[in-house]
């Protein structure tokens, strides 16, 4: 378990302010925010490499907050990697064993189980200059976890990684902390990954926890403007609310139940817009007439802007829809979305 | 072909003539003395002693250089604070002052009117006219350039290395010996031979600090005043030959490093 409490760093350009969280033992963690938001300076100050100011950090109970990274337990894997390039694939695995009186017996063990697990058994003797990015990545895993460390800290280890070998290198990370029983707090930001992997998690921005829960609690239910637009919902508007609707701008909106009294915002996902041709029965709520004013691709989706009123909303289309919908810029359209869609704080 | 412009046969015009410019003279100084000349040389006793000197003080100048710098030069890698530029500004001050300057510089605190003087005198060294004497100026003009090559070698390697290895359980020291040393260390090589080389040459701070014993530029330079260029020359093809050498082996590691980047 890892325990924060009231963390304050100061850095040349960049504070992390009053820290708490709190890592159950054995959980998926997952540290979520936009690049620059303090993710990995936290991760650093959990490791030891970054010394708080003030405030104090507890793993499995015992407090580590002036103890050397060296004696804190922890393992460490970068996004880069950062295999020892002047080592092989087995010399960088090894490393850490002759620092913890492991037997050569236990040590072998270890080794053997590893490589199995992440199937790098056949790379033991190449360089990390000559291994794909998955391999590295496997590589740098079995190496953090071979001392046993208490807290597996990731630094995103899926960032750097081809599409290929970021879902090859998912699947072994889920799959380690079924098999192990470690603590894994990564960082990320890219929801997608936390709702793929962990089951908690927090978002932190500028150098702040702005929310802390289940992810799917985080994905439904944000708590603030910033998490909002972090987990994707990009229609964010300020509403006044009233009899179980919201206006944003005159326009009105119904939703599922009355909101919290402090709540003064309302967010929908681009993708539980839908995007008409024709209006749809009128018993269904929440149907505005707009007029399409930008198409951008995403790849395999299009966001297609749709002013209605005075509001712009982003929605989400796929290639086949927008083809046989024919929506183009300029076209009038009907945007639809379920009252549980809105989402107020 | 294509029809080159101006500018490429101006630029070959001014290379050509720096190129020539470094050259002839070596080249003549090298070819100019006969091999009987050259052997007659390295039979002369003062020739052997002064080179052997030579390389003796600038090897030990290397050599402390390497173990003060080293630190500082991995300090100055690693952190970034207030004052930072102006420390590297003093550790290269020796680079811009002149020879002759540093000599007398290092002579003003090792005088007797001096309280650092008085305390090396009543240690019983001597630092005019001593060995000793020239290891300190040579020291003095070659350290900046040994904490340059192992700075930026230091630099070269990444923090996260060492972050990783200290969460594996090595200590500072360790993950000094373990990583970051055979990464930084064909730079750390580079920067003792640069030290060496500049130490080797030195004739302005070490003539004033120490006549006798006599290094080999100090000797070349009393050939040439005592019985002009023709006795100099062969004692100068010597020492040019054993900076050669330590060149030769510099270009050799850089072009390595260079192709192992």
């Amino acid at each position: 378990m890892i325990r924060i409490e009231n963390l304050n760093i100061h850095l040349l350009k960049f504070h992390l302010k009053n820290i708490d969280l709190t890592v159950e033992t054995n959980e998926f963690f997952m540290l979520m925010g936009p690049t620059g938001a303090g993710k990995t300076v936290l991760l650093e100050a959990i490791a030891g490499l970054i010394s708080a100011d003030t405030g104090k950090i507890f793993i499995h109970g015992e407090d580590v907050t002036r103890l050397p990274s060296e004696k804190r337990g922890v393992g460490l894997v970068y996004q880069d990697h950062a295999l020892f390039p002047h080592l092989n694939v087995l010399e960088n695995i090894t490393y850490g064993l002759r620092f913890h009186r492991v037997s050569k017996e236990e040590g072998e063990k270890r080794l053997r189980r590893l490589t199995e697990l992440l199937d790098i058994g056949h790379l033991l003797s190449r360089l990390p200059i000559n291994l794909s990015g998955g391999e590295k990545q496997r590589v740098a895993l079995a190496r953090a976890l071979i001392v046993r460390p208490r807290v597996l800290l990731l630094d995103e280890p899926l960032s750097a990684l081809d599409p290929g070998f970021r879902e090859e290198i998912r699947n072994a990370l889920k799959s380690l902390h079924q098999k192990t029983d470690t603590t894994f707090l990564m960082v990320t930001h890219d929801f997608g990954e936390a709702l793929a992997l962990a089951d908690r998690g927090a978002v932190i921005d500028h150098g702040a926890i702005e929310q802390v829960g289940a992810i799917h609690e985080i994905f439904q239910r944000p708590c603030s403007g910033s998490v909002a637009d972090f987990v994707g919902m990009k229609n964010l508007f300020e509403a006044r609310f009233q009899d179980g609707t919201a206006d944003v701008c005159g326009i009105r909106m119904r939703m599922n139940g009355a909101p919290e009294k402090h709540h003064r915002y309302v967010a929908i996902r681009p993708e539980d817009i839908t995007v008409a041709r024709n209006s749809l029965p009128s018993t269904h709520e929440n149907t505005l007439p707009g007029v399409v004013t930008s198409i951008t691709s995403q790849g395999f989706t299009y966001e297609v802007h749709v002013k209605a009123g005075a509001v712009t909303f982003k929605t989400l289309v796929t290639k086949k829809s927008l083809v046989n919908k024919e929506i183009r810029e300029g076209l009038e359209v009907f945007i639809s979305f379920d009252p549980p869609s809105v989402h107020t704080f | 072909m294509r029809k080159k412009e101006p500018f490429f046969w101006f630029t070959l015009a001014c290379g050509t003539f720096i190129v020539a410019y470094i050259l002839l003279p070596l080249i003549e100084l090298i070819t100019s003395p006969s091999i009987s000349d050259l052997w007659e040389s390295i039979k002369d006793k003062d020739v052997v002693g002064s080179i052997r000197l030579s390389v003796y003080t600038a090897g030990s100048a290397a050599i402390i250089s390497f173990s003060f710098g080293t630190p500082l030069a991995y300090f100055l890698a690693r952190h970034e604070f207030k004052g930072k530029r102006f420390l590297e500004a003093v550790i290269d001050l020796p680079i811009v002052i002149p020879h002759p300057v540093v000599g007398i510089a290092i002579l003003g605190i090792a005088g007797k009117n001096h309280w650092i003087g008085q305390i090396i005198s009543e240690l019983g060294i001597r630092v005019l006219g001593s060995v000793t004497g020239i290891i300190a100026v040579l020291t003095f003009v070659g350290i900046p350039f040994y904490i340059h090559s192992a700075k930026n070698g230091f630099e070269a390697v990444a923090p996260r290395l060492e972050k990783v290895s200290r969460s594996l359980g090595a200590s500072m020291s360790s993950t000094f010996l373990r990583i970051t040393f055979p990464l930084a260390w064909r730079s750390m090589l580079i920067g003792i031979i640069m030290c060496s080389a500049r130490a080797i040459s030195e004739f302005g701070a070490v003539v004033v600090v120490a006549y006798h014993p006599m290094t080999a530029p100090v000797l070349i330079y009393e050939r040439f005043e005592g019985y002009g260029l023709k006795y100099s020359q062969p004692v100068a093809v010597w020492l040019v030959l054993v900076c050669l050498s330590l060149f030769f082996i510099l270009r050799m590691l850089t072009l390595r490093k260079a192709k192992e980047a």
